[in-house]
């Protein structure tokens, strides 16, 4: 038994670890044309021998006609300190350093910032979902809103984020709401939506015969929905939560960028870009996206267990 | 105990009005087991359904247990089987036989007692602590039975339940269906296609017809209520089949 489920756990991991080796391969190839350009005008300056030996004439050059016409550089490109595209082990020092390396309470701590995104993710997708859950009822339940909630709902995902996230912390700032509040607002605005449609769907996944089932019994309106179309929901729901809850991460993270937020995932991105400190940025997205798959797995985890018990995992 | 008069439906369709059931007579008493038997579009469900308040006819009067459909569907008056078991897959065979009897509020310990009583009827018991993808389908179709009789109806109505079901095993369920009428004396309303079903089962056989849906021939079986499975080989069983046929093609030569 406990082989088995080892060599299935072997078997999911190795296309994952593959796709992961190809992606560091074309990252760390990548590099070399990246960032030859700032290399060669370094290695100039430090009196080393470059062709073409004017930076005007090397502009005439693409990135990997370069690299090709001073090998002798290449190695150089994966050490530069403001790199265009920092190499792997690069973002890797930088993560160590700013995750294991520093008091989790520091200021350049990225467990410090990522808890202030996270703790805005979590807030603002309880709202979202609860916001979700509610109007998704009232659609299935209330014809009038089925006609009225459905096209506004989706026309608010139409409008791109990046635009309306600043107007709402301004218009927030306004009347002194600050702070996690704000963020909050705009993580349930994009993880409401998913949780709306899955939630109408799930509900409404009871076929005519269920149905007619409980109009035999005389089942008032309230079981219907706690017996039947409550429980017929759940996989739909968690399908949603999964999506949700990383649409309320970037939600947050979106919410920290435009506002001069100083501290959270998006305020390190937007300090690295400013103070030309590529490893900065580079390593919050990674711990970003980091923090995204783990609570999207911890859903997956949550779905399988609450399936199990519900007697609807199937194994 | 079930009363039909001159009962007509109309659906409006985009296709323009359909004659669902067109002056439907017909009386059912208590402890029959009727069959209702045609092709497809001769309102056989949807008789059903009438009676079970589900579709309302749109002429004639239909008595239930003296009662509306609608009255007797209120009092809880008959059990329903479905084609399909349609069990919870969320909930366990057990769980899935209390459902009706946690809507009608009966109490805890009188829930467990009734479960007990008609999974030991269809003889699932063992089973109340699966869940029902652990079950071969008929099993699953003998625990919708088994959920249809959990609050003691008088009367169980069934549309083709075991449409959906091997040969084998839709005998097997026949012989078990046959001995518990015998032992609930229930009444029991039974929409089939097969005609060896329903004459196995009936003690009363409805033959009906399509366009419009109507009752063509009412046979009053004169099988003994004690039927192995082998009394299909008696003479007395292919003679109304044989009637039985007849009557389905002379609703065909109408048309």
């Amino acid at each position: 038994m406990l082989g088995r489920s080892g060599g299935l756990r072997l078997k999911s991991i190795l296309p994952v670890l593959t796709v992961i080796g190809a992606i560091l391969m074309i990252w760390v190839v990548a590099v070399v044309p990246m960032n030859m350009h700032l290399t060669a005008d370094q290695a100039q300056r430090d009196g080393f021998a470059v062709t073409p030996d004017t930076p005007m004439a090397r502009q005439d050059y693409s990135g990997l006609g370069l690299s090709l016409r001073n090998p002798s550089l290449v190695g150089l490109t994966y050490v530069q300190e403001r790199p265009r595209l920092p190499s792997p082990h690069q973002v890797a020092v930088e993560m160590w350093k700013t995750i294991v390396m520093q008091r989790v309470t520091s200021k350049r701590s990225l467990v410090y910032h990522g808890w202030v995104t996270l703790s805005a993710t979590l807030l603002g997708f309880a709202m979202g979902t609860t916001l979700g859950i509610t109007l998704a009822v009232g659609i299935v339940y209330s014809r009038a809103m089925d006609m009225s909630v459905m096209p506004w709902a989706i026309a608010s995902q139409t409008i791109p984020i990046l635009a309306l996230a600043p107007m709402i912390i301004v218009m927030l700032g306004a009347i002194g709401i600050h702070g996690l509040l704000p963020k909050s607002i705009i993580s349930a605005y994009l993880s409401f939506f998913p949780v709306v449609v899955g939630m109408v769907k799930g509900l409404r996944s009871p076929d005519g015969m269920q149905l007619d089932l409980l109009r035999t019994y005389y089942a008032s309106a309230a079981q219907g929905f706690w017996k039947l179309r409550l429980p017929a929901s759940v996989p739909y729901l968690f399908a949603s939560l999964k999506i949700g809850i990383s649409a309320s991460l970037v939600g947050a993270i979106v919410a920290e960028l435009p506002t001069g937020a100083r501290a959270g995932f998006g305020a390190r991105m937007l300090v690295g870009d400013q103070y030309g400190q590529p490893l900065v940025t580079w390593a919050a997205l990674f711990a970003a996206a980091i923090t995204a798959a783990g609570l999207v797995g911890l859903f997956s985890l949550l779905e399988r267990l609450t399936l199990r018990r519900m007697g609807m995992a199937g194994t | 105990m079930i009363d039909a008069n001159d009962i007509s439906l109309i659906f409006h369709t985009n296709d323009g009005p359909v004659h669902a059931l067109k002056d439907v007579n017909l009386e059912i008493s208590k402890g029959d087991f009727v069959s209702f038997i045609g092709p497809s579009g001769c309102g056989k469900t949807t008789f059903l359904r009438c009676i079970a308040g589900l579709e309302q006819p749109t002429a004639g009067e239909l008595r239930v247990n003296g009662m509306t459909p609608d009255e007797a569907r209120m009092a809880r008056a008959y059990g329903y089987v479905f084609q399909a078991a349609g069990l919870y897959p969320w909930r366990t065979i057990g769980g899935n036989v209390k459902l009706p009897l946690e809507i009608m509020g009966f109490s805890k310990a009188e829930q467990a007692a009734r479960v007990a009583r008609v999974l030991e009827l269809v003889d699932l018991t063992g089973f109340e602590k699966k869940f029902p993808w652990q079950l071969s389908g008929g099993m699953q179709q003998r625990a919708s039975i088994a959920r249809a009789l959990a609050f003691d109806a008088d009367i169980l109505l069934m549309d083709e339940p075991f449409g959906a079901l091997d040969e084998i095993v839709r005998d097997h369920l026949n012989e078990q269906l046959l001995q518990l009428w015998a032992r609930t004396e229930k009444t029991i309303a039974f929409v089939t296609h097969s005609i060896p079903e329903a004459v196995y089962l009936s003690t009363k056989i409805v033959v009906m017809s399509p366009r419009p849906g109507r009752i063509t021939d009412v046979i009053d079986s004169p099988l003994p209520k004690e039927r192995p499975l082998d009394i299909r080989d008696s003479p007395e069983f292919i003679a109304i089949a044989h009637r039985v046929r007849d009557g389905l093609r002379a609703g065909h030569d109408d048309v």
